[in-house]
């Protein structure tokens, strides 16, 4: 029997999709879910929660600190909830935020944590993640009476457990030391999800050429619900922002549909998308390396095929 | 100002990694500084150049790593520090008591740069465990810096194009990423200077500090790529037109 925390993302929709798969990896038999969110009340949370086998949502709440300021304290609320709900096994998601919270109350607590895994065993105490960019993956023995995971958002396929799950408040007293505060979000114009969270991405390399000729992949994106990724050198070259930019030295992404334009398929690029379920490729040199290690490929030119892409894809 | 920064010696980031004896690999790959850890290095110059001081490099790794250290060396740092050990891989929170107690007794610090991520383990921790052994505060995925009195300003990617602007006081560890800077390619004269430059070995042993190896790699696995590509044929539009239906109701990745 295993007290299993999970930390929920979540954001103006409420609970983030990604966290379903989160939920999936931390089911098992005899575990009682915990699920733990903040700023937002846990009534609100209890249904869709309780769907993924959470018997309870409990709401962190600091006592008249602002959280949303300082990480640290919302790693101290955190180490302070798992200490009180007897938490021997906390799960939460490798998401830009996710995996700093999760180090910090890893930093704080000393626990070991394995970030980005693709599978967890809970009773084992052993987890899959990548290593070397993702050419091997390494299992992982995790020792310690409270041991902590991030899984890479869409590694795990989401399944329904349903119960019904209860609803708490809990608050402890932290202060901001003040040594690190968070002054201003910076907010994106574009709209459109963050890469290492999206279903469905499409990606251009170097022979976009211009910043607005991405403006032919947002369109597509925008027809799909995805969001558009791009390739280093495309990103070097100053086609498009560094926050777009899958691979090695960019994001790791792991979509239902990858859809890469123009890019030749580099190892490091590789590195980034490979745990994609469907890698689709469109390049018009019949020869270019992508072909020899991706599901479907179309030989073209991009501007003609993307926007007869994009056509077909208005019309389904 | 005394800067330090962590860098780690990892396998080239297109070398293929050939595993043996189910948990180690073959070491006789080309090793390079880890992708991120150049960005670190490049800061640290940049800030020590503008404010004066000193910036040494730590490196915790098997002594094959001196090559790759003054490759590093070239590109700035005035000195570095190699920790010898005999393992491959050692744990997060063993790395960063190591590295801080190294950095402690030389120190004391002002700033701690290091990569977000080593591009071998992939840990995404040891810039956090660092800060919390040494008592300072962490932000990593830093993509602007900006030195003021006694403080900070960064900017860090939170994803979807969006950005924390974060103060932070010193003393603190910064955890670089792509973006931060464009980092130097070294001259001839900067190569030829570095071959001068210090390095203190450490043994591991000799700081006697109990390892926990709470992380234990028990095997690795090569991931195998996939095979050729189904190529759809046809005019632009009926091969697009294919692909949709493949989509949909072969593989029921599109609604
Ligand atoms: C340490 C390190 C880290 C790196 N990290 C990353 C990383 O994170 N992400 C990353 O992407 N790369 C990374 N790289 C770079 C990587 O090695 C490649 O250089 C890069 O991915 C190539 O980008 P590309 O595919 O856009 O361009 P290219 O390799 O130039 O490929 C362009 C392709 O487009 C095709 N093409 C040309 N015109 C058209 C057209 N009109 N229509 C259709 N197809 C066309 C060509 O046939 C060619 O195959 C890294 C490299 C190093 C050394
Ligand atoms: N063995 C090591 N020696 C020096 N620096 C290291 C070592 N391991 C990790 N680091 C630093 O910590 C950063 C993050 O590593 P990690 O948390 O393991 O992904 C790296 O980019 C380095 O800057």
């Amino acid at each position: 029997m295993a007290n299993i925390g999970v930390l929920i993302e979540t954001d103006s929709t409420g609970v983030k999709i990604a966290n379903y798969g989160v939920m999936t990896a931390a089911q098992g038999e005899g575990h009682q879910i915990i699920a733990f969110v903040m700023g937002i009340a846990a009534t609100a949370c209890t249904e869709i929660l309780g769907r993924y086998g959470a018997t309870q949502v409990i709401e962190l709440s600091s006592q008249g600190e602002n959280l949303a300021k300082s990480p640290d304290l919302q790693a101290g609320l955190i180490i302070d909830a798992v200490k009180e709900y007897h938490i021997d096994f906390l799960f939460g998601l490798c998401s830009s935020k996710g995996k700093d919270i999760m180090a910090r109350v890893a930093a704080q607590t000393g626990a070991p944590l394995a970030q980005d895994c693709l599978s967890v065993d809970v009773a084992a105490r052993t987890v899959v993640k990548p290593f070397f960019s993702g050419r091997t993956t390494a299992t992982l023995q995790l020792n310690g009476s409270l041991v902590l995971c991030t899984i890479r958002p869409n590694a795990i396929e989401e399944k329904e457990a349903p119960v019904t799950a209860g609803a708490a408040v809990f608050s402890s007293a932290r202060s901001n030391d003040g040594r690190l505060v968070i002054k201003e979000v910076k907010k994106n114009p574009s709209g459109r999800v963050d890469i290492s969270e999206a279903n469905i991405i499409i990606t251009g390399g170097r022979p976009l050429g211009s910043a607005d000729n991405f403006q032919i992949l947002g369109k597509c994106a925008d027809t799909l619900g995805g969001a558009v990724g791009a390739s280093r050198v495309a990103v070097d070259l100053g086609y498009a922002s560094h926050s777009m930019q899958v691979g090695q030295t960019g994001k790791t992404v792991s979509p239902r549909l990858y859809v890469a334009c123009g890019l030749s398929g580099s190892v490091q690029h590789f590195a980034g998308m490979k745990t994609a379920k469907v890698i689709v490729a469109i390049n018009n040199d019949k020869d270019a390396p992508i072909f020899q290690k991706c599901d479907y490929g179309i030989i073209g030119d991009l501007f003609e095929v993307v926007p007869a892409l994009t056509e077909a894809l208005a019309k389904r | 100002m005394k800067a330090y920064v962590c860098m780690k010696h990892v396998p080239d980031t297109a070398a293929s990694i050939k595993i043996v004896g189910g948990k180690q690999i073959d070491e006789t790959v080309k090793y390079i500084i880890s992708p991120h850890d150049e960005y670190a290095i490049e800061e640290a110059v940049r800030l020590v150049e503008k404010k004066g001081g000193e910036v040494v490099l730590v490196t915790l790794a098997k002594e094959a790593a001196m090559a790759t250290i003054r490759t590093a060396l070239a590109l700035g740092p005035h000195r570095a520090i190699l920790v010898r050990i005999d393992q491959t891989f050692l744990d997060s929170q063993d790395t960063a008591r190591i590295l801080a107690k190294v950095i402690a007794d030389d120190g004391p610090a002002d700033i701690i740069f290091a990569g977000k991520q080593a591009m071998d383990t992939e840990g995404m921790q040891t810039c956090y465990r660092l800060g919390a052994a040494l008592d300072m505060p962490v932000v990593t995925d830093v993509v602007r810096f900006d030195p003021a009195e006694g403080k900070a300003m960064v900017e860090r990617e939170i994803g979807g194009g969006e950005k924390e602007v974060i103060e932070i006081s010193f003393p603190c560890v910064i955890g670089a990423t792509k973006g931060l800077n464009e980092p130097r390619f070294p001259k001839l004269p900067d190569v030829m200077k570095a071959k001068k430059k210090d390095v203190k070995l450490i043994d591991l042993k000799s700081l006697n500090l109990q390892l926990d190896n709470s992380v234990q790699v028990i095997h690795l696995d090569s991931v195998s790529e996939r095979s050729k590509a189904k190529i759809i044929g046809g005019s632009t539009g009926e091969a697009v037109r294919e692909l949709v239906r493949i989509l949909r109701e072969e593989e029921k990745v599109l609604d």
